[in-house]
Order: structure tokens, then C-alpha cells, then sequence
């Protein structure tokens, strides 16, 4: 028994061992001086730490825009997305409305069709809107969100029908019903969707890529593509510029882990 | 004074639904009409799109723009590039889905078991890369696989094996992009399957071990059995999300060497937005959709049999 559990326990130390090594080895060569890491063999920590990196991104990359774009972009489709799907996903669960059975019938089949199916004639279409390589164009995907629908109704369905009735019975509208009761209610959830799509924001690639076409509203990761494919050599820069584009995800994945596993277990377990 | 007066009856609650019903639209319509406009017009659009000759002429000129029946399809038959891209695309999920799995049911089993420490914080872990920027961990582990500096291959030579050109040999090229994408995304699955583990009665470990079953044998009886229907799920999901590999190669190796990482969707944005030929590039949409549909209806068919998914 106890060999078993030092066993285990080496094998967990293993795994972290090769899920964070990546993550640190960023962390520490991002603050190496230029071509320290371009050795061999490589070297695990600076030999004297240095800032000149994220210095060069922020003053001579442009990184600050690129910063500052992700994040009003990921923030706009948060709210975008939320305040779409939000209603409508309550609506699904706790209303009554003509047609109802069948438009739901219509999204469960469209959970089947991949997004990048649309994406020519989508880009098409914003660029006849004009919306081509502007914030606006960028966040129209994150509208049409059936995925978020879906989560937000699961939810919505454990609201007691009781006491949407006793406050209409008291005369509340549904609005006020809405604005009263539910979003309270719904809050652990709106957190978690909120989470999904701001890190989905930050981190999505292909879309950003086809529609924001001028380097001035690259996000992150379309800049650090470009950047990366210029600077092949310079290892250094690139994990600088790596360090801040992960940075703020997984900062804000870990301080709300809750809200984020719960809602996943609940989109992928139950179905 | 018991006397209810009928029409007052009859109307109050009609009235309260018609309200209700206006409410629910007006919750409704505004996702409706974002879903129809931006997802389901395009992937009709799409359709249309695929059947015509929309290129970069066209892009200049609607009156450029030809109807072409099947024609991009019948091109794209006789493409050896989209073959390769086929084939690149199906070698990733044969290889990637089984490996995949394989890690995350691993790293589950031992995160379930009692005697490891601080569980919870491995398991956040363990699930941490996957939300990280595809880019950036990408850009991470094409120096970790580089060929001189590159950390595994100074493990590789620290144990006495030749180093290996990861990303610049196209034998090796996909099995380099898969070790970064396991990494990435094995803690996803792994929370699953905890997920579905913890649901196990202690009992029935008990009960094997009382038996005489080893840890093998109680996997292979208990374990698996209590598993199977959300691996088997599991895995026909992950085909579906390895189809649609994109910013991996596009990172890590530019679709090369000599093509070898080249996937589909690789495929339709060169054609698309490199080349615009925007109607050729929409039919490889298509098929490709055609593809994860086929592995979607397998996987309902698979669900229904197996009587897991209510």
C-alpha cells in the first residue's frame, strides 16, 4: 500500500513536471538577455534577469495596441454575447411562445455545423457591411452564440416555476421579473459564460486573422503569429511576447476555476 | 358575492400570456436574428458560394461571378494537394484521438486515487493549458522541439538517443504538433472522466479487492466498465475537434515540411484568403463539414446504442 502510494504520487509529480515546464520555461527565458537561450544545452534560468524584452514589445512592437485591442475585444463580446443570450436562453427554458419546440429543434441541429463553415460568406457579407477590419467585424460571431444559449437555458430550468408566478401574480412584468429574479438567480452561470467567451475571445485565432486585416488592430495572438514568422531567431522576444498573451487568461482562468470546470462539466457531462 | 364574473376570468389570464408572449419574443429575437443573420445565411451562403466561381475577379467585380455546378468539387477530386490535406488531416486524428484519450484517462485514473496529496490542485493544473493562447504555448513549443536548442532534444541526447528534426522532418512533423497539442488540451477530457470516476462506488473496489483483483484487473473490471460510454463519446468529439486543427500548423510549421502539415482547414484558408479563390475554398468547407457530419451521425448512432446520453 505504501509503495502504491509513493508511486502515485511520483507519477503525479511527473505529469506536472510536463505540464508546467513549458509554462515556466516561458516565464524564465522571456527574461534572458538576447541569445542566451540559443545554446546548447539550453539554459533553465537567465543568468542575469533582464526586462529589455517586454521593453522592445511594448515600446518599438506596438504590443500596448495590441494589448489593449484583445482586451476590448474580448470585454465587447462578453457583454455582446451576454446580453444576446442571456434573455433568450432563459426564454427557451421558462416561457411559453409560438414556435418555440421547433426553433429549438432548428438550434440543436445547428450545434452540428462548424462555425468555419459560414466564414467565407460571412467575411463577404461584413465586407459589403463595410465591417472588414474594424472591432465591429471582429464581434459579430460571438452574437450568434447557440453553445451559450444552451448553457444559459440547462440553468434556467432549475428556477422553480412557483416563483415566477407568485411575483406575477403579484404584478411584476416580465421584465421586472426578469431584472428581479432571474439575472440574480442566473448569476453563477452568467459568470461562467461570461468567462467561456472572454477567453474564447482572447484566444481565437482564425477569425481575427481573416477579418482584422491592418496591424494596427491586430489582438494578440494575430500579432504574435505575424511577429513570430519576422522574428524566428529572436527566442527571447517571442516568449516575452508569449508571457503577455497568456498571462491575463490564466490569471483570470485560476482566481474563477469554480465558475469555469462547473460549467464545463455541465455543458459536456449532461449534455 | 361568489359569483366570479366570467369575462373578467376568461380575459385576465389570456391577457397575462399575450404578454408573456410578446415578452419571450422579445427575449428571443435579438439572438434569433443575430444567429440567422451571421451563422445560418453564411452557412447557406456558404452552399451557394461553393457552387460558383467566386475568385478574386469577383471579389473586384460581382459580374465576374459564374455559376459552376459541382465543378469546384470535381477540382478539388483531382487536387493531390487536398488529398495531402486529407490525408494529413486523418493521420493527426487517427494518431491525436487515441493519444489523447490515452493521456487523459492516465491522468485521471491517478488523480482519483485517495492517496494522492492536494488533488484539487492538480487537477487545476493539469487543466491550466488548455486555456491557455494557442498561439503563444504553440510558439513555446516549437523552440522546445527546436532541432539545436531545443529542450527535448537535449533530453533526447542526455539519454543517449540522437536528436530528431522535429518540426523539419515531414516524418516526424505530425507526431511534433501532436506532443504540443496533447499537452494543451489532455486536462479537458481528464476533468470528464474524474468527473465520471467519482460517481464509482467505493464498494466496488472494495468488493474486487476482496476478490483478489490487482489494480490491472480492477481497472479492467470496474474502471472501465463504469467509463466506456463517455470514452466512447469522448473520443468521437475529439475527432471531430481534430478535423478542425488550424493555428497549430500555422504557427509551429507553416503547413510544411514539404506540406506534411497541411490539414483541411489549413487548406481552405490558403485557398480562400491567400489565393482568394473564395468559391473553390467554400467547397472545401463543405466537404469538410460533410466529414464531421458523417463522425457526428456515427456518434448518435454509437450513443443510442450504448444508451448512455439520455
Amino acid at each position: 500500500m505504501k509503495i502504491r502510494a509513493i508511486l502515485l504520487n511520483l507519477a503525479v509529480a511527473l505529469i506536472a513536471l510536463v505540464v508546467l515546464f513549458p509554462l515556466v520555461w516561458m516565464v524564465s527565458v522571456s527574461f534572458m538577455a538576447t541569445g542566451e537561450a540559443a545554446v546548447f544545452p539550453p539554459p533553465l534560468l537567465p543568468s542575469h534577469w533582464t526586462l529589455e524584452h517586454y521593453r522592445d514589445l511594448f515600446l518599438n512592437q506596438g504590443m500596448g495596441r495590441y494589448l489593449w485591442n484583445s482586451f476590448a475585444l474580448a470585454t465587447l463580446a462578453t457583454i455582446l454575447a451576454l446580453s444576446f443570450t442571456v434573455p433568450a436562453g432563459y426564454a427557451f427554458a421558462k416561457l411559453k411562445f409560438a414556435g418555440r419546440e421547433r426553433l429549438f429543434q432548428f438550434l440543436v441541429a445547428a450545434l452540428v455545423v462548424p462555425a468555419q463553415i459560414g466564414t467565407l460568406p460571412l467575411f463577404l457579407m461584413l465586407k459589403g457591411m463595410g465591417l472588414v477590419n474594424t472591432y465591429a467585424g471582429a464581434l459579430v460571431p460571438w452574437l450568434a452564440s447557440i453553445f451559450g444559449l444552451f448553457l444559459v437555458r440547462q440553468y434556467a430550468l432549475s428556477i422553480p416555476d412557483e416563483m415566477l408566478e407568485a411575483a406575477r401574480i403579484d404584478g411584476a412584468s416580465e421584465g421586472q421579473i426578469f431584472r428581479r429574479i432571474v439575472l440574480p438567480t442566473l448569476q453563477p452561470i452568467i459568470v461562467t459564460l461570461g468567462l467561456f467567451v472572454f477567453l474564447g475571445s482572447w484566444n481565437d485565432f482564425l477569425w481575427p486573422l481573416i477579418i482584422l486585416t491592418d496591424q494596427s488592430n491586430y489582438t494578440l495572438p494575430v500579432a504574435l503569429a505575424a511577429l513570430s514568422r519576422e522574428h524566428v531567431q529572436d527566442i527571447e522576444l517571442m516568449m516575452a511576447g508569449a508571457v503577455v498573451t497568456v498571462a491575463p487568461v490564466l490569471i483570470l482562468f485560476l482566481a474563477l476555476q469554480r465558475y469555469y470546470i462547473r460549467g464545463m462539466l455541465a455543458g459536456s457531462v449532461k449534455g | 358575492m361568489t359569483v366570479v364574473d366570467p369575462t373578467l376570468a376568461r380575459v385576465k389570464p389570456s391577457r397575462g400570456r399575450a404578454a408573456r408572449e410578446r415578452a419571450a419574443w422579445a427575449f428571443v429575437a435579438p439572438a434569433m436574428i443575430a444567429i440567422g443573420l451571421f451563422f445560418a445565411l453564411p452557412v447557406i451562403a456558404a452552399l451557394l458560394l461553393s457552387l460558383t466561381d467566386f475568385d478574386i475577379y469577383a471579389l473586384a467585380n460581382l459580374d465576374n461571378l459564374r455559376f459552376v455546378g459541382l465543378q469546384n468539387y470535381e477540382r478539388l477530386m483531382t487536387n493531390p494537394l487536398f488529398w495531402g490535406a486529407m490525408k494529413n488531416t486523418l493521420t493527426f486524428a487517427v494518431l491525436g484521438v487515441p493519444l489523447s484519450i490515452a493521456a487523459s484517462l492516465a491522468a485521471a485514473v491517478i488523480l482519483n486515487a485517495r492517496v494522492v496529496k492536494w488533488r484539487p490542485i492538480w487537477r487545476v493544473m493539469f487543466f491550466a493549458p488548455y486555456v491557455t493562447t494557442l498561439v503563444a504555448t504553440a510558439v513555446v513549443w516549437r523552440y522546445l522541439l527546436h532541432t539545436r536548442y531545443g529542450v527535448i532534444n537535449w533530453g533526447l541526447e542526455s539519454i543517449g538517443l540522437p536528436a530528431v528534426d522535429w518540426l523539419g522532418d515531414p516524418s516526424t512533423s505530425i507526431p511534433a504538433i501532436l506532443m504540443f497539442v496533447v499537452w494543451k488540451i489532455f486536462g479537458y477530457n481528464m476533468l470528464i472522466f474524474l468527473a465520471v470516476l467519482q460517481t464509482v462506488p467505493d464498494d466496488l473496489y472494495e468488493a474486487a479487492r476482496i476478490d483478489g483483483a490487482g489494480p490491472w484487473k480492477q481497472f479492467r473490471h470496474v474502471t472501465l466498465p463504469a467509463i466506456a460510454p463517455t470514452m466512447l463519446l469522448v473520443s468521437i468529439i475529439s475527432v471531430a475537434s481534430f478535423f478542425q486543427l488550424f493555428a497549430e500548423p500555422y504557427v509551429m510549421t507553416q503547413g510544411g515540411p514539404a506540406q506534411s502539415t497541411v490539414t483541411v482547414l489549413y487548406f481552405m484558408y490558403e485557398e480562400g484568403f491567400k489565393w482568394w479563390n473564395l468559391g473553390s475554398a467554400s467547397a472545401v468547407a463543405f466537404v469538410l463539414f460533410l466529414c464531421i457530419l458523417a463522425i457526428t451521425l456515427v456518434q448518435l448512432a454509437v450513443a443510442k446504442r450504448v444508451g448512455a446520453y439520455q
